[in-house]
């Protein structure tokens, strides 16, 4: 059937269709998993009181087996008991319970019980019994149902280095379906072989060397502090190879430590050229110095707070979408200040930049202290939608969702800016008012209206600046005033009105900031970083990319 | 020489300017001094440093209409040569405080014996002596005007540009300062001073002793400023700040001229933190915040740009307004008021206070003299 969508009724109603099916899709699945996993538990459970039943060591044995490997979260709890026999069984052998620190439990449900049951015996155990406990107690959350757990319980063995888990491994290992956990399993059980005292034996060596490989492929760290017990081995086979794979590794996390700060520097590049581009536009294209610039970032951080806030009283469930409904009304906030502050005092300064700045200077002032008025001093909190919260380890690079999404966001608004400046009237306009604004008003643009719609735009993408900023910020009335600087900077050193050149120099500014970083602290690289500009601008007084041509005599 | 000089500054708005400084020099330390406490015209001893502390400001807003007013030059980075002056005088009071100190080491202040630092780093050495301390107010704005303002002028960074830059250098240097790693006590700044050439810092008549020599130095550097502007070289520095291409064809090395005005307010700025220093009590790295040269920047506009009486008069003036209004029940509005100054001076009285005022006793002089030329019946001369 074609949907044919005729008016904005139609496409509300699609829409809301569209959002109750998955909602209730993501409702009804993650109810049936839940379901499957508790009727798991209990079958294991049921079955582990019937071997009970039998009051058998050999029975009870098999019962901490299955108890271990059921993942039940009171699985520990209820093993401790047993251990100090304290789990019961009632007579006809129906029910059980567990004490703990005198307290009842249900064996099946871990259900706290109000009163001490009555005429129930415990289960019986012996030391055999209790070896093969502390043995599962050990392993058990290896095989805890989450592959997570299990995956964080290699990793714990990994670090522990504690030999006595290895049979377990052993014997867990060829029973892994999960290829993750797997992997864990093998490179913790790796970590263990080496640490294991030097035999003679052929086959040691050939193990220990096949886990030498086995950790080369990890490549990272704490591979590197697993290896340095082989490293100095007798064998010479075994401590070359660990070298050689040390030498590896090292040269491999070098390389990923620039990869990972090509990473960073992105993103603060991104954040740069989000805040630099409405500038630009302002600064680049009109030659207005607004120095309110950073307050129309902060307005729109200071929108998204009151779109988020409007979501979590109206629509809780639907809060993810808040800042797509944030990043429009960021935009008209801040844009339709921005015309409001281009009408009532830039328009009268044209050809005094100076004063221009003075005047922007203190209307960035009495937008700070309003903001301050309405929203009190205090920092605000702005929540991150379920999106962009987390994060995901790409090639051992630590990649968070939204430092992705901010970049990703980033070359969008540039992109389309890039084709308002080139491929609208408005644009077109804009661009004829910059090179010859006499021209262009003889030819019947009206500039006063290009200038405020220009000035418009430039601050409507600073208000889309401060959605994002307001995702890896402190929401504060001063949120503009530590970005101002910063912007003037990425302006200025890729050349006053040229948008390619501030996208060059914001990624140039953030890369080299994070190459720094490492070598001289934070601080001193942003002092570096200012020298170097303030020198390169002796250079090249117009920036990377100059205009060329008589319009740079202003 | 000297003639040409005094006649330089024989105009009224220059006598009426040192004249009431002469006043203040004299009345406040005598209200403050002499007239006893009950009376209404005392003036109470915590009063005389915040007066000192206008005057201060008052001597960095001449610094700045120095190279703005006559020169063009929109420094956003005059806070850092005020902070660097203060640091300077600040380093000389914390090497008198000697044992006094909370941990009593004699040598080294108290932040480095809790930074656990053993030795006086090489450029505190010498501060402990007051001349030498007095040379570094001068020098160390100075090196640093003169090698910023060198780099700039001679590539012709200008005008806003400038402006951009100089803020960086202020915000370069607010951040390196509040490192403790550079040995300048950090966020926390030098302060608990003691004395002051020997004199208890605190006492009444050194509060009144440095406000004299805040007056003093306000006049000397108006005396100083006056003399340049009014020179050959001044006239030479308005023709840069009207047409500096002009200028520049005419023959003129425009870089040097400006590279000179700029050391020379640096320098004015310098001896002004450091008379900052002593009677506020504190030097921290806020001082060197933008924010402050911009504010700096207010007190000339609403003063009156290219004026310096006005300047002064502007610096004084905010501030009082600042005071008035941040220790009352005003304090929320302060920066709306400030917010205020900054758009309504800069589209309502672009020439500020003493700029209009002068400019209207000039439009009255030329009204009589047309009536005078009027009655007299002869035709006004075309030179007029």
């Amino acid at each position: 059937m074609p949907i044919v969508i005729r008016n904005a009724r139609d496409l509300a109603l699609i829409l809301t269709t569209i959002i109750l099916a998955l909602a209730s899709l993501s409702l009804f699945g993650s109810s049936s998993v839940r379901a499957q996993s508790t009727l798991a538990h209990s079958s294991d459970l049921d079955r582990a009181l019937e071997l009970f039943k039998a009051r058998g060591y050999a029975e009870t044995m098999k019962a901490v087996d299955i108890i271990a490997a059921s993942g039940v979260p009171h699985a520990p709890a209820i093993l401790t008991a047993l251990s100090k026999r304290r789990v019961y069984l009632s007579k006809e052998a129906s029910i059980a319970v567990y004490r703990t620190d005198h307290k009842y439990f249900d064996f099946q449900s871990a259900k706290q019980l109000a009163t001490k049951p009555e005429g129930m015996k415990s289960v019986r155990v012996n030391n055999r019994v209790r070896n093969v406990i502390k043995a599962a107690l050990g392993t058990l959350e290896l095989r805890a149902k989450d592959p997570n757990l299990r995956i964080r319980a290699a990793e714990v063995i990994f670090k522990s280095k504690d030999l006595s888990v290895l049979p377990t491994l052993e014997k867990l290992i060829p029973q892994e379906k999960n290829m993750r956990v797997k992997q864990a399993l093998e490179i913790a059980r790796a970590a263990l072989i080496l640490a294991t005292p030097d035999t003679k034996s052929a086959a040691a060596v050939d193990a220990k060397l096949s886990a030498i490989s086995v950790l080369e492929a990890r490549s990272n760290q704490i591979a590197v502090t697993a290896l340095s017990p082989a490293t100095q081995s007798t064998n010479k086979r075994i401590s070359d190879a660990a070298k050689l794979a040390v030498v590896n590794i090292e040269r491999w996390l070098s390389v990923l430590g620039n990869i990972q700060n090509v990473w960073y520097g992105l993103s603060l590049g991104s954040v740069l050229l989000l805040t630099a581009i409405g500038l630009a536009i302002t600064f680049g294209v009109m030659g207005v110095i607004n120095m309110a610039h950073g307050e129309m970032v902060m307005l729109g951080a200071y929108t998204t707070f009151v779109i988020q806030e409007a979501f979590r009283a109206y629509a809780p469930g639907a809060f993810d979408l808040s800042l797509f409904v944030a990043v429009p009304a960021a935009f008209a906030v801040a844009g339709l200040v921005g015309i409001a502050i281009e009408r009532g005092v830039i328009r009268f300064l044209y050809g005094r930049p100076l004063e221009t700045l003075l005047a922007t200077w203190g209307i960035s002032l009495f937008l700070q202290q309003t903001v301050r008025t309405i929203f009190g001093p205090t920092n605000r909190e702005v929540g991150a939608p379920s999106f962009m919260s987390g994060g995901f380890d790409f090639l051992g690079l630590a990649i968070t969702y939204n430092r992705l999404w901010i970049i990703v966001f980033t070359f969008i608004v540039f992109v389309a800016l890039l084709a308002i400046l080139k491929a609208t009237t408005l644009g077109l306009e804009m661009r004829a008012v910059t090179q010859n604004r006499r021209m262009a008003a003889s030819m019947g643009i009206r500039t006063g209206y290009v200038d405020a719609m220009t000035f418009g735009l430039g601050s409507g993408i600073a208000g889309i600046a401060g959605v994002a900023l307001s995702q890896i910020d402190n929401v504060s009335p001063n949120l503009g005033q530590n970005y101002i600087i910063d912007s003037f900077m990425v302006v200025v050193f890729g050349g006053v009105g040229n948008l390619w050149g501030t996208l060059v120099s914001a990624f140039a500014l953030g890369i080299t900031n994070k190459f720094l970083e490492p070598w001289v602290g934070a601080v001193l690289a942003k002092i570096f970083i200012l020298v170097l500009l303030i020198l390169f601008i002796q250079k090249r007084p117009r920036g990377l990319f100059a205009l060329k041509g008589r319009a740079i005599e202003a | 020489m000297i003639t040409r000089a005094l006649f330089n500054l024989s105009d009224t708005g220059s006598r009426i300017f040192l004249g009431i400084l002469l006043a203040v020099a004299v009345l406040v330390p005598a209200l403050n001094l002499l007239v006893p406490e009950t009376s209404a015209f005392h003036i109470p001893t915590h009063i005389v440093p915040l007066f000192g502390k206008y005057v201060c400001y008052a001597v960095l807003a001449l610094a700045l209409d120095l190279v703005w007013g006559y020169c063009g030059i929109l420094s956003l980075g005059h806070a850092a040569f005020f902070a660097l002056g203060g640091y300077a005088m600040g380093m000389y009071l914390m090497r008198q405080i000697g044992t006094r100190g909370v941990y009593s080491h004699p040598i080294l202040p108290d932040f480095m014996v809790f930074l656990d630092w053993q030795n006086l780093p090489w450029f505190w050495y010498g501060f402990d002596l007051f001349p030498f301390a007095l040379f570094m107010v001068f020098l160390l704005p100075g090196i640093l005007a003169f090698v910023f303002g060198w780099l700039a002028f001679r590539s012709r960074v200008s005008g806003v540009y400038l402006s951009i830059i100089t803020q960086a250098m202020t915000y370069a240097l607010l951040l390196a300062f509040f490192r403790n790693e550079m040995g300048f006590g950090g966020n926390n700044g030098l302060t608990d001073f003691k004395d002051i050439l020997g004199f208890d810092i605190q006492a009444q008549t050194t509060r009144a002793t440095l406000f004299v020599a805040s007056i003093a130095t306000l006049a000397l550097s108006y005396i100083i400023a006056r003399l340049i502007v009014t020179s050959t070289y001044g006239k030479i520095l308005i023709a840069i700040r009207d047409a500096e291409s002009r200028t520049r064809f005419l023959g003129y090395r425009v870089e040097n001229y400006k590279l000179l005005a700029f050391v020379v307010s640096a320098c004015m700025a310098g001896v002004a933190g450091a008379l900052y220093v002593p009677q506020v009590g504190i030097i921290n790295p806020s001082e060197f915040q933008p924010a402050n040269s911009i504010e700096a920047v207010i007190w000339v506009a609403v003063g009156g740009r290219g004026t310096l009486t006005g300047a002064a008069l502007g610096a004084v003036v905010v501030n009082f307004l600042k005071t008035t209004f941040t220790t009352g029940l005003l304090a929320p509005y302060w920066l709306f008021a400030l917010g205020g100054l900054f758009v309504c001076t800069t589209l309502f009285l672009p020439k500020g206070i003493v700029g209009t005022i002068s400019s209207f006793i000039a439009h009255r002089k030329a009204v009589k003299q047309q009536a005078k030329d009027a009655s007299e019946n002869r035709i006004p001369d075309a030179a007029e």
